[in-house]
């Protein structure tokens, strides 16, 4: 049934392209495959780790930021610069994970928060290389591989779609392999993980680069995408809200933080009534859904699917 | 000598402003395990609501501040009531989350009232006084006084009274504290009320001398968060000193280093700190 789910939504994904009236709602798909890739990241750490890491923008700027300058500054193409640009994301995540992860619970959380804004007014501020406010305009997008032109908008789409599938792809065979396993353990008791031969550290530093890692991915797709890039790419409500999206999909579960960018993302910007709302709607359904609905969308499917189990009556 | 003077007195005001804030942070902390994100936005709240008071109601500026303190406290006890109280039970991570959910909802609906323009609120001492031929304006020391009183009244409530042994009793053990009967759901409720109160008297002291915006309160809710950190979760003379030693370095800093990274110095002092000690300065006993 889940697999019929997931064949289902990648023939959409395949066909919806060709089918879309113009060229708005083929860039607000587009740019939602980049934003589910981010949020796949999240969850990895948060999810699968159980870390609620508040650093995630900051990835997501660095690797836009490598691309858009290694571009802009060097002329290194996009197709040099995005791997650049998720190498770069997967040191700095490795050199960031080994030092915050040392702190646990509330204190990561605060930790990273202050990793996310450290990261932020550094591209604001050091106007010398990324131009502050201003931002940086002119970012080639991806140039042809062989025959295939990635100019027209429907291209992009099938580009960031197949960088999504793929995403997606590797998270779950990492899942169902002993790594993902030492993930869950650690989420579920660190000292029981611990007890049974598990290298905590190792585990969540993965993860945390594979995050990071991810995060670079999308920032890098993003920049290339839309040709132009700000500092509010990595502030603070970037994170908020590709953690709505995964709670919304569903914490943890491999395709719940796609199906949750898809329906978040897409209703901001297809109604417009929502757009000047958007932030008070966001903020109020990220606390609804964390008392009434935590598990997401990908729970309630669950519990829908799963056959009742016979009451039992209290002595 | 004059420009030191004058930034000791900057990093004084600003020093009372994140005392204010960091006191609430960390007795919410203490007593409940919960890092509320939201707290820099009750002090958003509280200045938006004195300044709403005093310029489109015309209310004097001091009752414009009873209200504003008032309202916040019943808002402070509503967000535990609704919000974190039915989450207790619940994984760490899902009052975090929903701490941060608060974050947004708050910023977002101050913006949808007000706009997103920067606004000032006019106080009855809008005079400049001379101290030691220093000039200050004399809401800068009104704000003093008054910070440093309402700090001294909470004090004495936590130290002096049976209900302020109560909050401290439930910090240090909440078990035991149901034990011996106190009512720990109460204490939580309070506890969120007095600490949005806090953050509502800071919010109104600096409504007229900073300017008064939807997301004042993100930078001040993470110094706050790095106060906290340095003067050990849950410790309120950590929260008070910490308070302004933070404003201090921050307004020598920026003069005497960098005042492009000013903002900056705070976490790069977090960052420092859990670098060498993941769990915080201090151990995180109440």
């Amino acid at each position: 049934m889940a697999a019929l789910v997931k064949w289902v939504a990648l023939v959409v994904a395949v066909i919806l392209p060709l089918v879309l009236p113009n060229e708005y709602y083929l860039q607000i798909l587009t740019q939602a495959y980049v934003f589910a890739i981010s949020a796949c990241g999240l969850n990895v750490i948060l999810g699968l780790a159980g870390q609620l890491s508040l650093a995630h923008a900051g990835f997501f700027g660095i690797g836009a930021y490598a691309v858009a300058l290694l571009a802009t500054k060097a002329g290194v193409s996009f197709w040099l610069g995005l791997p650049a640009g998720v190498a770069l994301c997967a040191l700095s995540g490795y050199a960031v994970g080994s030092i915050c992860l040392r702190s646990k619970g509330h204190y990561f959380a605060i930790f990273t928060m202050a990793v996310g804004i450290i990261i932020h007014l550094v591209i604001q501020k050091w106007e010398s290389l990324t131009h502050g406010h201003i931002g940086v305009i002119g970012i080639p997008g991806p140039g042809p591989i062989g025959p295939i032109s990635f100019d027209s908008a429907i291209a992009r789409s099938y580009l960031a779609l197949f960088f999504l599938v793929a995403t997606v792809f590797a998270i779950t065979r990492l899942v169902r392999s002993p790594v993902g396993r030492t993930w869950m353990a650690v989420r579920e008791s660190e000292p029981l993980a611990a007890a049974v031969g598990v290298n905590v550290m190792a585990a969540k530093r993965l993860a945390f680069m594979i995050s990071a890692a991810l995060a670079g991915l999308a920032g890098g797709l993003f920049a290339g995408f839309i040709g132009f890039l700000g500092p509010e790419a990595a502030n603070v409500e970037t994170t908020f809200n590709t953690l709505l999206y995964v709670m919304v999909g569903g914490i943890g579960s491999l395709s719940g933080p796609v199906a949750g960018t898809f329906i978040v993302y897409g209703l901001s910007q297809v109604l417009a009534v929502l757009h000047e709302y958007q932030m008070v709607i966001f903020g109020l359904a990220l606390v609804l859904l964390i008392l009434f609905m935590p598990a997401g969308l990908a729970g309630a499917m669950r519990s829908l699917m799963r056959p009742r189990p016979a009451r039992v009556k209290p002595q | 000598m004059e420009l030191l003077a004058q930034q000791v007195l900057n990093g004084l005001v600003t020093g009372s402003v994140y005392s204010l804030v960091a006191l609430g942070l960390t007795l919410i902390y203490g007593t409940m395990q919960v890092p509320n994100f939201a707290h820099g936005q009750l002090f958003m709240f509280g200045a938006y609501l004195s300044y709403a008071l005093v310029m489109r109601a015309g209310f004097h500026y001091w009752a414009a501040m009873a209200v504003a303190v008032l309202t916040l406290a019943v808002a402070g006890a509503a967000l535990e009531r609704l919000v974190f109280r039915p989450l207790r039970h619940a994984p760490h991570l899902n009052s975090m989350i929903a701490a941060l959910g608060m974050m947004l909802l708050l910023e977002a609906v101050a913006q949808n009232i007000w706009g997103p323009e920067f606004r000032q609120t006019d106080t009855p001492y809008g005079g400049i006084v001379s101290l030691f031929g220093l000039p200050v304006a004399a809401h800068r020391l009104i704000l003093l006084a008054a910070a440093a009183a309402s700090m001294t009244a909470l004090l004495l409530f936590l130290t002096r009274t049976t209900a302020g042994a109560a909050i401290r009793a439930t910090a240090q053990d909440p078990e035991g504290a149901l034990l011996v009967g106190i009512d720990t759901s109460r204490i939580a409720m309070a506890t969120f009320a007095i600490s949005a109160a806090m953050a509502a008297v800071a919010g109104a002291l600096i409504a007229p001398i900073s300017l008064v915006y939807p997301a004042m309160g993100t930078l001040v809710t993470l110094k706050a968060f790095v106060i906290v950190v340095l003067g050990g979760m849950g410790s309120v003379t950590g929260a008070l000193i910490g308070g302004y030693l933070l404003a201090l370095a921050e307004s020598l800093g920026g003069t005497y280093v960098s005042s492009t990274y000013q903002d900056l110095i705070a976490f790069v002092v977090l960052a420092l700190v859990f670098t060498f000690r993941p769990t915080g300065l201090f151990k995180a006993s109440v």
